[in-house]
């Protein structure tokens, strides 16, 4: 604010702002680790944190001093996050090869290069549930924090947790068991999921559905 | 077989016991990626963002 014309840029510190950044560098690992979850592809989580960190910065003005820093940057990542895909789905027709190329259910590249059975099993949950199961469940937010993150109340968040570690429970079991004839159907973990799906995100669902039944796609 | 333990206080524990690796699973992966090492493009960023406000603020 008071900066003097002679002084050089190089020796920093245009006012408060050094801390903005250094609490936003302190902060990217766990942006990372939560775009990781999200996106499951490790390229695409780096590139979601660096639009959050560029976003952040722009918006800076709006953090309110004293509050959740962390949370509003995970805010901000995940809107990043939806309206990026939102774009892609707008953009390519649906189907399932595309659905698997895109950074959200992209098979190849897991966190942590970790193909773990649970970081399979999450992939498969619905993203309501998988982000606040992670949220909350790795990240440590309050159910609190994790509403205001999510943007919706307290008790959606708990009994999305909820539903996902039982989702996620029922899945791992349907893998560890070696495959008897008293066993469940294989696909009934994945029906499972997707009426849970239908019931939160209807619309387009069926419509995606419908698309990839009469797509024309020549490979 | 599968249906007597169903609803009893073993299948229960069992469960909850699941769930607690689970958690401890979700967390393990979440930390690993946390403790990596941030890479410099992320560092070059916020540089590139020191520049373009410097370069924002210049008088002239």
């Amino acid at each position: 604010m008071t900066r003097t014309e002679s002084h050089p840029m190089e020796e920093r510190e245009p006012q408060a702002v050094p801390d903005f950044k250094t609490d936003l560098l302190a902060l990217v690992p766990f942006l990372r680790a939560f775009a990781r979850s999200l996106t499951g592809n490790y390229e695409a989580a780096d590139d979601l944190v660096q639009e959050t960190m560029v976003k952040a910065w722009q918006s800076r003005d709006t953090f309110e001093m004293g509050t959740n820093l962390k949370a509003w940057l995970f805010t901000i990542l995940r809107n990043q996050f939806y309206s990026d895909r939102r774009r892609a789905w707008r953009q390519a027709p649906w189907d399932q090869d595309a659905a698997e190329r895109m950074p959200g259910t992209s098979q190849d590249q897991n966190w942590a290069a970790d193909l773990s059975d649970t970081t399979r099993a999450l992939k498969l949950l619905p993203d309501e549930q998988r982000e606040a199961l992670i949220l909350v469940g790795a990240g440590g937010f309050s159910y609190m924090d994790a509403a205001e993150i999510v943007k919706c109340n307290v008790g959606t968040v708990k009994s999305r947790v909820a539903r996902a570690r039982k989702a996620l429970l029922a899945i791992l079991d349907k893998q560890d068991s070696l495959p008897t004839r008293e066993r469940p159907a294989e696909g009934e973990a994945a029906r499972d999921i997707m009426a849970q799906l239908d019931r939160l995100a209807p619309p387009q669902q069926a419509e995606g559905t419908a698309k990839r039944r009469t797509k024309g796609r020549v490979d | 077989m599968s249906k007597d333990e169903e609803g009893t206080g073993g299948k229960s524990r069992a469960v909850r016991a699941r769930q607690r690796a689970i958690g401890r699973e979700l967390r393990r992966m979440y930390d690993g990626v946390v403790n990596e090492p941030v890479p410099d493009e992320f560092l070059d960023l916020l540089r590139r963002i020191d520049e373009a406000d410097a370069e924002k603020k210049k008088p002239s």
